[in-house]
C-alpha cells in the first residue's frame, strides 16, 4: 500500500499540495484526474520520492520513502514522469535494459535479457529495438520509456500522463496492457490522465484533485457523475451510459 | 545493447589505441639523432606525464558532464583552472617565489587538492540547495567565479615583484617541457586509487546519464554519486594542474569527440576513448610544438587550433548532431 500522510508542498508562496492524505491499496488501476495545476504530478512525484514534501510523508508497504534506501524502493516502485528528453545516445533496447538496473546493477543476466525482450514485445517495439531514441516519434519514445518501467518489474508503477503522445489505438492498447499487468501480475498502477473518458472506463478507482486538494475519491460510478465533474472542472460534462460504457459529453 | 554498436565501438577504441601508440613511437624517435640513452628516459618521462594528464583531463571532463547532465560543462569552464592560478599566485604573494620552491611538492599538492575539493563541495551545494537544478545558474556561477579568481590573481600579480611575476607566468602556461618528475610516481598512485573507486561506480554513472529523476527511480543514490564524481573530478584536476599547469581546457574537446565516435552511452567505452583522444592530442600537439614550431608558441594554442578545426569539420560533416 502507498500511503501519503498530510503531505504539503509549496513552491514559493503557492501551495501545490495542501495537506493531502490518501491511501492506495495493493492492486488495480488508480487514475488521478483534475484540471491543470491541481497538483497531480506533484503528488505522484512526492509518492515516488522524486520531490521532497515540505510537510507530511509517504510510506510504501510501511517504509517511509524518505528514509528507505533508494535501491530498495527501486525494486518496489517505478515511476515515469512526463519529461521524455534524454542526453544520451541510446537505442530502445539500451533504454529498456536500464529497467533491470535495480535488480542487476549493470550486469545483464540471461533472465534479464528475456524480460527486456518481453517488455519490448509487449509495447510493440520489436521492429524498433535497435533504433536510437532520437530517431523515434514522440509516441514511440513514450512506449520505449513505458517498456523500461515495465522491465523494472515493480509492484507499484506510477505513470504521469502515459498516454500523452499516443494515438487512440495505442492508448487503448496501453490501457489494455495496464489492465493485464494489474489483473494477472497483480501490479498496482497509478496513472495521471487528462482524458476523463479513459479514466472513466479503465480505472478501478479515480482520485480527483483540484487546487492541491483531493476533491473526490472513489469508484468510477462515484466520481464520474455530472455534479462531481462540474465541481472538479467548472464545466458541465454530461455523463451517459451506452452499452455498459460511460460516454462523456463535453459542453 | 545493440551488438553492432558495441562492436563498432570496440573497433574505434582499437583504432584510437593504435593511433596513440603511433604517437608514442613518433614522439620517442623523431629528431632523436641517435642519442638514445638521453632521449629515451627524457622523452619517456614526458610521455608518462602526458598519459597521466590526458587521462585526468578526459575522465574528469566526461564524469563532470555526466554529473551535471550537460555536455558543455567541464571543470575548466566551471573555474577550476582559474582557482589553481589564484592559489599559486596567493602562495607566491604571501611567501615569495623562493618560499614556493622550498615547499615539498607533495604537500603543495595535498593542500591544493583539499582546496579544489572544497571548491567542488561549494558547486555541489549550488547544484542541490539553490532551489534545484538550474543549469544556467550553475554555468553563470562558474563563469563569474572564474572571472573573480582571475581578477584576484591579476591584482596580486601586479602587486608582487616583477621577478616573482615572471616565475608565476612560467607556471601558468600548460607545459610539458619540465614536468615535475618528483610528483609523477606519487600522482600515478593517487590517480590509481581514485580510478579504482570510480571503476566500481561505472554502472551507476551510466544510469546517472539518464538524468536525475530517472536515476533516482532506478535506485541510484543521486546525491552520493554526484558527490563522488565531483570529488573525483577535483582530485584529477588537482593532479593534472600540479604536474603541468592549467590544462583542463581541452576536456571539452576530447569528451565531445568521444561521444561522437562511440555510439554507446556506456562509460566503460566512452572513458577509454576520451582518454586515448586526450593522449593523442597531447602527444601530437607537443610533437608539433617541439619539432615543427621549435617551441615558438605554447601547447594550448596548438591544441585549440587543431581541435577547433576538427570540431568544425565534424559539425559540417554531420549536421544532425
Amino acid at each position: 500500500m502507498i500511503e501519503a500522510i498530510s503531505v504539503t508542498k509549496r513552491y514559493g508562496s503557492s501551495v501545490v499540495l495542501d495537506d493531502v492524505s490518501v491511501k492506495i491499496p495493493h492492486g488495480g488501476i488508480t487514475a488521478i484526474i483534475g484540471p491543470n495545476g491541481a497538483g497531480k504530478s506533484t503528488l505522484l512525484g512526492v509518492m515516488s520520492r522524486l520531490i521532497a514534501p515540505d510537510a507530511g510523508h509517504v510510506t510504501i508497504d510501511g517504509m517511509r520513502v524518505d528514509q528507505t534506501p533508494g535501491a530498495v524502493l527501486a525494486r518496489r516502485l517505478a515511476i515515469l514522469r512526463q519529461d521524455n528528453h534524454i542526453m544520451l545516445r541510446l537505442t530502445v533496447r539500451d533504454l529498456v535494459a536500464f529497467g533491470r538496473y535495480p535488480h542487476n546493477h549493470g550486469r545483464l543476466s540471461l533472465a534479464d535479457r528475456d524480460i527486456i525482450e518481453q517488455a519490448i514485445r509487449q509495447l510493440d517495439l520489436d521492429a524498433l529495438g535497435d533504433r536510437y531514441l532520437d530517431e523515434l516519434s514522440g509516441g514511440q519514445r513514450q512506449r520505449a520509456f513505458i517498456a523500461m518501467v515495465l522491465a523494472q518489474e515493480t509492484d507499484y508503477i506510477l505513470l504521469d500522463e502515459p498516454l500523452s503522445s499516443l494515438d487512440v489505438q495505442k492508448s487503448v492498447q496501453m490501457l489494455g496492457l495496464f489492465r493485464t499487468a494489474a489483473d494477472e501480475l497483480s501490479r498496482t498502477i497509478v496513472i495521471v490522465v487528462h482524458d476523463i473518458a479513459f479514466a472513466a472506463n479503465y480505472a478501478d478507482r479515480i482520485i480527483a484533485m483540484r487546487d492541491g486538494r483531493i476533491v473526490a475519491d472513489g469508484s468510477p460510478d462515484e466520481v464520474i457523475r455530472q455534479d462531481v465533474l462540474e465541481e472538479i472542472y467548472d464545466v458541465p460534462i454530461g455523463v451517459h451510459h451506452v452499452d455498459g460504457r460511460r460516454l462523456l459529453a463535453y459542453p | 545493447m545493440a551488438n553492432s554498436a558495441i562492436r563498432s565501438s570496440r573497433q574505434t577504441l582499437f583504432g584510437l589505441f593504435a593511433g596513440a601508440m603511433l604517437c608514442v613511437a613518433l614522439f620517442l624517435t623523431v629528431g632523436a639523432n641517435g642519442q638514445w640513452d638521453f632521449v629515451l628516459p627524457f622523452r619517456g618521462t614526458k610521455i608518462l606525464t602526458m598519459v597521466l594528464v590526458g587521462y585526468s583531463v578526459a575522465v574528469s571532463a566526461v564524469l563532470f558532464q555526466t554529473a551535471t547532465g550537460n555536455r558543455i560543462l567541464t571543470p575548466g569552464i566551471m573555474g577550476f583552472d582559474s582557482l589553481f592560478i589564484l592559489l599559486q599566485t596567493l602562495i607566491v604573494f604571501s611567501i615569495g617565489a623562493q618560499g614556493y620552491t622550498g615547499i615539498d611538492p607533495r604537500l603543495l599538492f595535498a593542500g591544493q587538492a583539499a582546496l579544489m575539493i572544497g571548491f567542488s563541495a561549494l558547486l555541489y551545494r549550488l547544484l542541490f540547495h539553490s532551489g534545484g537544478r538550474s543549469l544556467h545558474l550553475l554555468v553563470l556561477t562558474g563563469v563569474v567565479l572564474g572571472i573573480l579568481f582571475r581578477s584576484l590573481s591579476e591584482f596580486a600579480g601586479r602587486v608582487i615583484s616583477p621577478n616573482e611575476y615572471l616565475f608565476l607566468q612560467d607556471r601558468f602556461f600548460a607545459s610539458f617541457n619540465n614536468p615535475d618528475t618528483q610528483l609523477l610516481a606519487f600522482s600515478y598512485g593517487v590517480v590509481g586509487a581514485v580510478s579504482l573507486m570510480a571503476w566500481r561506480m561505472l554502472p551507476a554513472f551510466d544510469v546517472l546519464g539518464l538524468g536525475r529523476e530517472r536515476a533516482i527511480s532506478l535506485g541510484v543514490d543521486h546525491r552520493r554519486t554526484v558527490g563522488a564524481i565531483l570529488a573525483i573530478t577535483a582530485v584529477l584536476v588537482s593532479i593534472s594542474t600540479a604536474l603541468v599547469g592549467p590544462v583542463t581546457f581541452f576536456g571539452l574537446l576530447v569528451s565531445n569527440l568521444a561521444y561522437w565516435l562511440i555510439r554507446s552511452h556506456r562509460h566503460v567505452l566512452i572513458l577509454p576513448a576520451a582518454t586515448l583522444l586526450a593522449v593523442i592530442a597531447l602527444l601530437a600537439g607537443q610533437l608539433v610544438l617541439e619539432q615543427a614550431l621549435g617551441f615558438g608558441t605554447n601547447l594550448r594554442v596548438v591544441l585549440e587550433f587543431a581541435g577547433g578545426i576538427t570540431f568544425i569539420l565534424l559539425l559540417l560533416r554531420d549536421p544532425r548532431r
